[in-house]
């Protein structure tokens, strides 16, 4: 092999080597960093492991929030029509957040069935249905899906 | 009645962009000078028509024009007079007639400012932007007309989203645009040259400017975009890796890439065909934001519309953009001309790191953005990709950019020797060394990572600063290119970013906390006190206003006023945070939600965010940067076509 021929594969190796190991790591980090969308039927039949993160969306049952008197704590239920899931979220609950709205909380199950959010979404607009809590209501059956 | 002749405006401006794709382009082929010469005209009075129906849009919302429907939809006798303006490009429709807008002022540009280009060249670089042009204006026409009526007319509008009632909304998507846009141009040239064959490496040269120009219009809408998030939508963050904020940074991205592989390509030869390719992606990726912006498949803050046949014609005209380029490639490319060998420490080597990381970049944020699109097409349930993903690679990817990018600096074209580039580099290389150890020493909380990331931004400042020490040591005179400037501008503006992003990574103290008037809280040697609320209306909504008095060692600092608005027509509800910016801290004040009846106790956030200010700071200085480039003297000397012999014979050489 000529020097030049020779600093070329090597270049082309190191490059070929460089995206192998890009594309390694991206997979793994795109693995890891995965939510899964899962609605209340869905945490209800399915045995869901406690600990694992995912986004639940669903509508916010009428009369279900209730705040504690000396923290940001906050309790609500959080339904797709058929079945329903209590959530706990510690924290400032969106501007869009209302009583039969539809939200995204992102958390995870605790043993005892609960859904401990780290984070709840509201669109940021009235009209605005997530669209896969729309889609979780239609599968639901749910008639008041039309955007 | 006014109305229609906007839409009037817009259906001339169509034939007029059809006239400038088909003409000019046929002339160059059949030799009709004639022909080639409408270009000109075409690009200007296409400009001039969009302009006008841009015109009486805006007119329709200035004057409250309800019977139409998109003002309608998207204004308010109440809404204050600026708000009237920057509403037009607050929806889907005025969006896109925003877009082809700033498309056609870059056409007219393109037509006035390259007379110097060949005469075929600069036709067909017209008359592909007016394929382009003609394109666009038919998805506006067919499936996004601004101009409907509302019949019976309406009262009253509905109003703007408040979000978007604000400076930040008139100035974020105009700059963005000018960027994204922009790209078209450097888009067009690499076609030409391509459908031209034979013409050698000039066109980078001719193309240079234009993409310089519309990068640095990209990197500042971006940074105000963040800036926007950071104060508008009450909680602080600046980049959520949302989906429509990652369709905005690949066209970036490979930008960056681009710029970096054109100055290789104008100086050496080098990399000629990814040059290319760059060119048509960066474009290409712009389109694709279009398309995931403007569908509606994306979950996002962004995505106001969504209506199906939009998203099928623009995934049509990406397919015949992205497409035809990429076949017109694949059949020139090869043949066009190679450039000269270059060693393994040599500068071409450095901007080949540099645009290696960039593309990896790019690729990384488009799987991590249409993957869950993809698995949700399969069937294979609903997923998001969390912005872990994205922090990670950048964080790993940026190390090679970063070490590698003084070096280049320092280094020559060609060869150069490790020996000779270390024994310059020592200093700097010691002097980030010493500032990263010592940030870390007096701020231990910032950790490795970030601490490293402080090295990092140092390492880029000082080593750019050096080098131009270096130059002004070697020549006796004080002065320094412009081109060198321009550079060192915006790589100083990269270490600022990079700096800031460490910083306020790991030492911003966020907390939420319920508090009841006259509560006290203190957080990084501020003490905010809590005064309680009162009522305050502004043009179009109420708001409870709460009072912070913000001390430090018992002397008042600053008095916040967070608000919290009720905006009566749509009955929105919006935060509108307090912040007291510095240029070392921000200290950030939102309100959450009132926690009892009377509205005396409310949930609220309290940030304090070190350096973030930093963040917005060096993307101004990278702005700077490519502007300063783009008006480099010397692409404005007269354009020429390179005898095809030099040109080859400087191959031999450089072989």
């Amino acid at each position: 092999m000529t020097p030049t021929r020779k600093r070329r594969l090597i270049a082309v190796l190191v490059i070929i080597t460089g995206v192998g190991i890009a594309a390694t790591v991206a997979m793994k980090a795109l693995n890891e960093n995965m939510l899964f969308f899962v609605s209340p039927t869905d945490v209800q039949e399915q045995a869901l492991p406690a600990g694992k993160r995912f986004r639940l969306g669903g509508l916010v049952t009428d009369g279900s929030v209730s705040r504690a008197d000396d923290s940001l704590a906050v309790t609500f239920i959080v339904t797709d029509g058929l079945q329903s899931v209590d959530v706990r979220y510690d924290g400032i609950l969106p501007d869009l957040f209302r009583e039969g709205q539809g939200i995204i909380a992102i958390g995870e199950l605790t043993p005892d069935g609960h859904f401990e959010a780290s984070e709840v979404l509201a669109k940021h607009d009235e009209n605005y249905m997530p669209p896969e809590v729309a889609d979780a209501l239609a599968k639901a059956g749910n008639v008041e899906t039309e955007q | 009645m006014t109305v229609e002749l906007g839409q009037i405006s817009l259906l001339a401006a169509l034939l007029t962009a059809f006239v400038l794709g088909l003409l000019p382009m046929i002339g160059t082929y059949t030799g009709n000078r004639r022909f080639i010469a409408v270009s000109t005209s075409a690009s200007l009075l296409q400009c001039l028509l969009v302009i006008i129906s841009f015109g009486i849009l805006t007119a329709a919302f200035v004057f409250q024009d309800f019977s139409v429907e998109y003002v309608a939809r998207n204004s308010n006798s109440l809404l204050p007079m600026g708000y009237r303006y920057s509403a037009v490009w607050s929806a889907h429709e005025g969006s896109l007639l925003l877009w082809e807008l700033i498309l056609t002022i870059w056409i007219a540009a393109v037509a006035l400012f390259s007379k110097r280009l060949p005469e075929v060249f600069r036709a067909r670089v017209l008359a592909v932007l007016g394929w382009i042009s003609v394109g666009f204006l038919l998805f506006i026409l067919l499936t996004s007309n601004p101009f409907g009526r509302l019949i019976p007319s309406a009262a009253e509008g509905l109003d703007l989203n408040p979000l978007l009632q604000d400076f930040g909304l008139i100035v974020h998507p105009p700059l963005l645009y000018m960027g994204y846009v922009g790209f078209s141009v450097a888009f067009a040239f690499a076609v030409a040259a391509l459908l031209g064959g034979e013409v050698s490496r000039d066109w980078v040269r001719w193309s240079r400017p234009w993409t310089l120009v519309a990068w640095a219009f990209l990197t500042i809408g971006i940074a105000l975009g963040s800036w926007w998030a950071y104060y508008e939508l009450g909680w602080g963050g600046y980049w959520f890796w949302d989906p429509v904020e990652n369709a905005s940074f690949m066209p970036w991205l490979v930008g960056t890439a681009l710029i970096h592989s054109q100055a290789v390509t104008e100086k050496r030869g080098a990399f000629g065909n990814w040059t290319l390719l760059l060119a048509l992606s960066t474009f290409s990726l712009s389109l694709l934001g279009t398309f995931l912006v403007r569908s509606g498949v994306l979950t996002s803050v962004h995505a106001f519309a969504s209506d199906p046949t939009r998203g099928i014609f623009i995934l049509a005209y990406l397919g015949v953009v992205v497409g035809g380029s990429l076949t017109l490639y694949a059949a020139r490319a090869p043949k066009m001309i190679q450039g000269g060998g270059f060693a393994g420490v040599s500068r071409e080597t450095f901007l080949l790191v540099n645009n290696l990381v960039f593309a990896v970049l790019a690729a990384m944020v488009l799987t991590g953005t249409l993957y869950p699109l993809l698995i949700d097409a399969l069937g294979a349930g609903k997923i998001s990709v969390g912005p872990p993903y994205f922090g990670l690679l950048f964080t790993w990817l940026l190390i090679p950019i970063v070490l590698a990018l003084p070096i280049g600096i320092y280094s020559r074209w060609q060869q150069d020797s490790s020996g000779r580039l270390s024994g310059m580099l020592r200093w700097p290389f010691l002097i980030s060394l010493m500032v990263g150890t010592g940030v870390w020493i007096m701020q231990p909380a910032i950790g490795f990572v970030s601490a490293a990331g402080v090295t990092g931004g140092a390492w880029v400042i000082v080593g750019s600063l050096f080098y131009v020490g270096h130059l002004l040591k070697k020549k006796s005179s004080l002065r320094i290119p412009a081109s060198v400037l321009a550079m060192t501008l915006a790589h100083v503006g990269m270490g600022v970013f990079l700096i800031g992003l460490s910083m306020t990574s790991t030492l911003s103290t966020e907390k939420h906390l319920r508090m009841d008037a006259g509560d006290k809280y203190e957080m990084a040697g501020y003490t905010f006190e809590f005064l309680g609320t009162s009522i305050v209306r502004g043009p179009n909504y109420t708001a409870d206003q709460g009072e912070f008095v913000v001390t430090r060692n018992d002397r008042e600092v600053t008095r916040l006023y967070p608000q919290k608005r009720e905006y009566a027509q749509r009955g929105n509800t919006m935060t509108e945070a307090a912040i007291d910016p510095g240029f070392t801290r921000d200290l950030y004040v939102s309100l959450g939600e009132p926690l009892d009846q009377n509205g005396q106790a409310w949930a609220v956030r309290i940030y304090h965010k070190p350096f973030i200010r930093w963040i917005w700071l060096g993307a101004i200085f990278i702005m700077s940067g490519g502007f300063l480039a783009a008006a480099n003297k010397r692409y404005r000397r007269k354009m020429t076509v390179k005898q095809p012999a030099t040109a080859k014979t400087r191959e031999v050489t450089a072989s």
